[in-house]
Formats: structure tokens, sequence, C-alpha cells
């Protein structure tokens, strides 16, 4: 489904990804592991167009990914989070979530300023989809709530709300557990779970929560300085001296 | 089991929010429908001046309407809508002067002459952000008192052109200034009507996500530059429909009169009012209309400074313009009501 091959970014004399090659295949959860700075936020911006790659190719579902417009890439079906949020602040949170259904809207100026017919029948559909997810992510009754003020936890679920509302066919997740509690960490895992089930989405995920990565992952992938050292199954890359030493860390 | 327990829960506040919402709504529609009422009793109680003083106020917050897309939906800014506002009200007169059009037709064509400048402006315009935004808008409201004056055949040059104001037709029995009035009214009512629904559309979210943040709102399909351009457009259309207004109330354009003084308070109108709020370019006109009339009769030496000095009084007692300060006030009186 995503074919990533040497692909290498440079920011001046910083090489932020050196030659990154990985391939995810339909239906798979894979988890991005690595020390903060190895690359793994800027491989979503470079997935998601943010950053232009000065080498290497993207290719999702047979297509390349490096010629394609930032605003195309959700009508692809790809959605992402971002690992500090990326909501509007002022706006609801089911006005947040509704744009993640942008793509799928016809409406333009003229249409929605003379209210034409189809107008008021899209936005109820748009609603009532954005409706069903807030439900299925516990968010219903912060719904009318602008975004600004609501607890971390709720924002990413928010944020995630969003991404599949999209109906994405690849969703991207930065660091979705990050500033969460064991108990919530473990309650989104398994919301995950049942999403990706439901819904039928290939998962990449950013995540230091090693236990969540360990549980969730089919599939691991570890960066360093823009490398890649380790590739496979959580229990490998685990046990893998290389991650070991760059990332995980030894036992004293 | 635990399943049916999780649906209540979920269930139970959903639906008190929908009833919470309905009744916002409704809430909100009887307000608007008693402040409809009154406007159009108003001119049949109002001496002939007060009459045109409000129509006046219409016809600004037509303009504030269209400045409110921009700035306070969109998040970008305009130095320079006093320049679309102009396009408008010479592009009416050029049209009954020379042309001697029918006036309802002047009013489609003038916001549609607005329309194509402000895509035309906007398309360069708004690839850039924050002051040089600013800068160039202001330099469009710079430039165009003295290219007015420049082609004198068609504008009058600085003497400008005066124009008869459309007649009230005999089956209304309205005198001039209440047929003007409500001519403003139509305009502002569809001018309302037309904003409220691109912004509770697909249309309003996409701004409002750009004004919040630009990225996010990239990455989830809305592009950026078209919908810059078009909500500058549009809220040029707006600025020039309101131009063409103020042509027919007035029945005289000079290039004075559109100098960069007009947008900067017309920006200034709307902050007050409150940006980015639905009552905000109403109110913004009640301002525009009569605070400098009333900083004259205060003090006859230096009527801007009392002008702004109430900007800032405005400012800092209500940061979220009038319109937050009304809002708050609503909600207050909502809230004692229900507690008897």
């Amino acid at each position: 489904m995503l074919e990533v091959h040497d692909l290498t970014v440079r920011f001046g004399g910083i090489t932020a990804l050196d030659g990154v090659g990985f391939s995810v295949r339909r239906g798979e959860m894979v988890g991005l592991i690595g020390p903060n700075g190895a690359g793994k936020t800027t491989l979503f911006n470079c997935l998601t167009r943010r950053y232009d790659a000065d080498s290497g190719t993207v290719t999702y579902e047979g297509r390349s990914l490096l010629g394609v417009a930032p605003h195309a890439i959700a009508a692809l079906g790809i959605a992402r989070t971002f690992q500090n949020l990326g909501l509007f602040p002022r706006m609801s949170v089911r006005d947040n979530v509704m744009v993640g259904a942008h793509h799928r809207g016809r409406a333009g100026f003229l249409t929605a300023g003379l209210r034409l017919p189809g107008v008021g029948g899209e936005e109820r559909r748009l609603r009532a989809e954005a409706d069903e997810v807030l439900t299925r992510l516990s968010l219903a009754e912060v719904a009318e709530h602008p975004a600004a003020g609501l607890p971390f936890g709720t924002l990413k679920r928010v944020e995630l709300a969003r991404a599949l509302v999209g109906r994405p066919r690849l969703l991207l997740l930065d660091e979705p557990v990050n500033g969460l509690n064991s108990a919530e960490v473990e309650a989104f895992a398994g919301t995950l779970r049942a999403i990706r089930d439901d819904l039928d989405v290939t998962v990449v995920v950013v995540e230091h929560h090693m236990g969540f990565v360990m549980g969730t992952c089919d599939r691991v992938v570890c960066l360093d300085f823009g490398r890649k050292i380790a590739e496979g199954t959580p229990a490998v890359v685990q046990r893998d001296p290389g991650v070991i030493e760059a990332y995980l860390g030894t036992a004293v | 089991m635990s399943d049916t327990a999780e649906v209540t829960r979920v269930d139970a506040p959903t639906r008190a929010g929908a009833l919470r919402r309905v009744a916002a709504e409704r809430w909100r529609w009887i307000v608007l429908a008693a402040l409809f009422a009154a406007a159009c009793y108003a001119p049949f109680q109002l001496v002939p001046f007060r009459v045109f003083q409000f129509t006046m106020v219409l016809v600004y917050a037509v303009a504030l309407l269209g400045l409110n897309l921009l700035v306070g939906h969109a998040g970008q800014i305009s130095l320079g809508h006093g320049a679309f506002f102009a396009v408008g009200a010479y592009g009416a007169a050029i049209m009954l002067d020379r042309f001697e059009l029918p006036y309802p037709v002047t009013l489609p064509i003038a916001a549609a002459v607005a329309f194509v400048i402000g895509l035309a402006l906007g398309l360069p315009a708004m690839r850039l952000r924050g002051l040089y935004l600013a800068l160039v808008t202001l330099a469009m409201a710079i430039f165009l008192v003295p290219l007015l004056k420049r082609f004198e055949e068609v504008t009058g040059g600085s003497m400008g052109l005066t124009l008869p104001k459309p007649a009230p037709p005999a089956w209304t029995g309205l005198a001039e200034d209440q047929w003007l009035y409500f001519l403003a009214l139509a305009v502002a009512v569809a001018a309302f009507l037309s904003a409220y629904s691109l912004m509770r559309s697909r249309v309003g979210r996409a701004l409002h996500a750009i004004r919040d943040n630009e990225a996010a709102a990239e990455t989830m399909g809305v592009r950026l530059s078209f919908y810059k351009t078009l909500a500058f457009a549009w809220s040029a259309m707006f600025a020039g429909a309101a131009g063409c207004v103020y042509t027919w109330v007035i029945g005289f354009v000079s290039p004075d009169s559109f100098a960069v003084t007009l947008s900067i308070t017309l920006l200034a109108g709307l902050v007050v009012g409150g940006l980015g709020s639905l009552s905000g370019p109403l109110l913004g006109g009640l301002f525009v209309m009569f605070v400098p009339s009333i900083s004259q009769d205060v003090n006859e030496a230096a009527p801007g400074v009392i002008f702004g000095l109430l900007i800032i009084a405005v400012m800092y007692v209500a940061p979220t313009g009038l319109a937050g300060l009304t809002g708050r006030a609503a909600h207050s009186i909502r809230k004692t009501l229900r507690k008897e």
C-alpha cells in the first residue's frame, strides 16, 4: 500500500532523513520508533507533503505521492494526527471533526452563499457522520464545546475523530498516547484495534510508549539519526542490539 | 451488559446538548425576528434625518459583513476595504450617470465588478501574510483617490458626480427617505442571510480552519490559496454592494469620501463590533455611523481624539467587541431568568 524508498530530507546542513526505506501492507499496523530527532515526524511531514523530499520515492497505492499538492493528500485517503495537536481552537469539537470530512463535501461559495438545494442535505449527512464518530470515541458530550480548554487526552481523541471522519485508508498517528495515563493508553489501544478492524484502515503510528507499540503493532521500524536501524516484528526489534543501544537503553 | 450502560451514559447528555442547542437557536431567531420587526417599524416613527442615519448604519453593516468574512472568519487582514466600497459606489454612479441604467440593475453589476477586482487583487495578495498583506491592501486604498481624480471625464474628478436618488414607486406610499431605508434593509437582510449560510457550511468551516491553523487545515484537504482568494473576492463583493447602496442613498460621490480613513474606520468598526460574530457587523455599523458624530458633539475641536479614546475604551471593556459584550449580557439575563 505504501512504499517508501531511499527517502532523504535535508534542512540546510542537517540530514533529517537519510535514505530511509520501508513498506506498509494493507491492513497492517506499523510502529515507527526511535529517539527524539530521529526523523519520525519529518517522515510523516514528507508523506503528507508538508516537506519536500530531496531524493527518494514514496509510492501510495501505486502512485507517486511526491508530486501531489498538500491539500490533495486527504482526498487520496491519507489522514494524520499531529504530535502537538493540530486542532482549530476556536471551533467547536464537532466543527473540528467536520473539517476532517472537507474533501468529501461539494458545497462551494456560490452554492453555500445562496443556500442552493443540496447544501443542506450534504451538511446534515456530514454532521450525522461526525456525530457517529464522536459517539464512538465518547466525545458526544463535548461536541458543542470549543476545542480550546479541553483536557489534552480529550483533544487527542478529537484529532483521531477528525482523521477518521475523512474515511482514510491510511492513518498516520503521531504520538497518539503521549501524555495519557496507563489506563487511558490501554483504552486507546483497544479503540484503535477496533477501529482498524471495523473501518479497514492501515495505520502507521509514531510512539515512544513501548508497551503500546509492542501491544498493538504488527511490525516496527526503528529510526536513529535519520537512518533505519531495524525493522521487524515487535519482539525481534525489541531484542535488536542496535535498537537497545540507540533507543531502549540497557538495564544497569 | 456493559455495552448498554455505555450507550445510555453517552446518549443522555447528547440529547440534553441537542435540546440546549435547539433552544439557543430558537432564542437567536426570536431575537432576530424582533429586531427585524423593529427595523420595519422604525422608519414610520423617526424623523427623516434619523431614518437616513439608520439607512447608513445598514449600508455600513453590509460592508462590514464582507470585511468580517475576510478578517473575522478567514483570519486575514485588509486595510483597504474602503477601495471596494468606492468601486461599488463609483460603479453605480457611473452606470446611473453615463448609461442611465435603472438603479436596481446597478446593484448586481457593482457587486460583480467589485468581486472581479477583488479576485484579481486577491490572487497575488492572498499569497502574502500578516503585515505584508496589510501593506498591500493599504496601498489599494491609497492609490484609489488619485486614480479617481485622474480619470475626470468618467468619474467627475475632484468634483465628483451628483445623481438623482431612486424615487419611491407610487404604490408604496413611502417618502423618499423611507424608501431608501427599505432598499438598504432588503440588501442588508439578503447579505446577512447569505453570509450566515456561508458560515454554516463546509466553506465557513474551511475559513475558520484556515484562521485557526493553516497547516492542519491544508492537511485536512482545504486548499488555502483557493479559499483565501475567494474569501477576499466575496468580501470585496459585499463591500461593493454596500458602496452601490451608498450611492443610491447619498446621491453624490466624490473621491475624498473614500480616502484611507474610510478603510481604517471600517476595520475599527468591525473590531469594535465583534470579529467573527454574527451581530458584530451591525453593531460595528452603528459604531461607524454614530460615534464620529457623537465625538463631534463631545468636543468639536478634536473629534478624532474622542473617537480614538472610545475605541480604546470599548476594547478595554469588551476585548471581544460589542457583540461579545451583548452576548455575555444576554447569557447572564437568561441565567437569572432561569433561576427565578
